[in-house]
C-alpha cells in the first residue's frame, strides 16, 4: 500500500525481506516489534494491532536497526510518515540481541528517544535491571498478554502525543479534542 | 446453555483440554484475540507453531543422534521450541521442554533422550486433540451475536 511520498521508500524497503509494513497514519502509534520467533512475531503483531497500532514486524536486531536507517534517510527529505514510536524486541535473539539492539539505539543520537521494551520468557532479576539502566522503558516477561502491550500502549500515549506535538510544531490537525 | 450440539460439544472438548493440563492460560488469551475479521486466528498461530516448530524437533533429533551431545546447542534449540509452546499455552509440551533443558544443564544424556521422547508424544498428542478441535469449530460455525457477521 502506497501513500504519497512513499513508494520509492517502499520499493527499497521491499529488498529486505522479512518484515511486514502496514499502511502508514501519522496519528497512530508506530511500533516495531522484533523477534525471530515466526509464532511470537505472529502474536505481537495481532496484539500490537489490537491496541490501534501500526506494526512493523522484524526478525531480527540488524534488520531493525537496517530499518530504522532507513527511516532517518527518509526523514532528511521530510517524509517522516513511518517514524518508529516504539520499540519492542525480543531478549534472546541470534546474532544481535535485544539487549544489544537496545544499546545502539540508545547510543544513537537520531533514535536515543525511542523508548524500547524488552520482552524476554526469563524473569531474571539482573537481567531487566540491566536491561532498565540501559534506558529499557519497561520490560515485559514472555508469554506476552494484551495486558501487557495495552498498559504500555497507554502510558506511553499521553506522553508520546505531547512529544509529537513538540516535534511537529505546528499541529496539522488537533490529536485531543 | 449452549443450544446447538456441537457447539455443547465444542465447550466440553474445550473444558477437558484445559482440565487434563493440555492448555494453559496463554490459549485463552489467544482465543480473545479473535474477533470477526479475524476468527481463526488461534487456529493460524497454532498451525504456524507446528510448522515452525517441527523443524526444531528435526533438529534435536539429529543432535541426539551423534555420539557425543552438544548439551549447549541443545539448550538452545529447546530454548526456542519451548518460547513457541509457551506463546500457544502448549502446557505440557512446555513442562517437558524444562525438563529436558535441566537435563541439559546437568548434561544428562540419557535424561534428554528420555524427555524428548516424552515431548514428542505430547507434542502430537496435543496436535491431534487441537486438530479436531479446530474442524469441529468450523463445523459447529460461528457464534451467533446480536450483530450477525458479513
Amino acid at each position: 500500500m502506497a501513500v504519497n511520498g512513499a513508494v520509492t521508500w517502499l520499493r527499497r524497503a521491499e529488498e529486505i525481506d522479512g518484515y511486514d509494513l502496514s499502511a502508514s497514519d501519522s496519528e497512530e502509534v508506530h511500533v516495531l516489534a522484533v523477534d525471530d520467533s515466526l509464532v511470537d512475531r505472529k502474536v505481537i503483531e495481532r496484539l500490537l494491532k489490537i491496541t490501534s497500532c501500526k506494526v512493523t514486524a522484524v526478525d531480527s536486531g540488524r534488520r531493525a536497526l537496517q530499518f530504522l536507517g532507513l527511516d532517518e534517510e527518509k526523514e532528511a527529505n521530510g517524509f517522516d510518515g513511518l517514524k518508529v514510536d516504539l520499540i519492542i524486541t525480543d531478549y534472546c535473539m541470534p546474532g544481535m540481541t535485544g539487549y544489544e539492539l537496545l544499546k545502539k539505539v540508545k547510543e544513537s543520537s537520531a533514535f536515543r528517544e525511542i523508548p524500547v521494551v524488552i520482552m524476554s520468557s526469563e524473569n531474571v532479576i539482573a537481567r531487566i535491571d540491566r536491561c532498565l539502566e540501559e534506558g529499557a522503558e519497561d520490560f515485559i516477561v514472555k508469554p506476552v498478554k494484551l495486558s501487557d502491550v495495552k498498559r504500555i500502549i497507554d502510558y506511553m500515549t499521553t506522553d508520546f502525543r505531547e512529544g509529537e506535538e513538540r516535534r511537529r510544531g505546528i499541529n496539522k490537525r488537533k490529536l485531543r479534542d | 446453555m449452549e443450544r446447538n450440539p456441537m457447539r455443547r460439544q465444542l465447550q466440553t472438548m474445550r473444558k477437558s483440554l484445559f482440565d487434563q493440563g493440555y492448555l494453559d492460560d496463554q490459549f485463552v488469551q489467544l482465543e480473545e484475540l479473535q474477533d470477526d475479521a479475524n476468527p481463526n486466528f488461534v487456529e493460524e498461530v497454532v498451525t504456524l507453531y507446528y510448522r515452525d516448530s517441527g523443524r526444531i524437533i528435526l533438529n534435536i533429533e539429529q543432535a541426539l543422534e551423534r555420539k557425543t551431545f552438544d548439551f549447549n546447542k541443545l539448550d538452545a534449540y529447546m530454548h526456542q521450541f519451548k518460547g513457541s509452546s509457551s506463546s500457544i499455552g502448549a502446557k505440557k509440551v512446555k513442562a517437558e521442554s524444562t525438563l529436558f533443558r535441566e537435563y541439559c544443564r546437568s548434561r544428562n544424556g540419557e535424561g534428554c533422550m528420555r524427555t524428548f521422547q516424552q515431548l514428542k508424544k505430547e507434542y502430537a498428542t496435543l496436535r491431534r486433540k487441537l486438530e479436531a478441535y479446530f474442524q469441529l469449530a468450523r463445523q459447529a460455525g460461528p457464534v451467533e451475536t446480536a450483530c450477525r457477521p458479513k
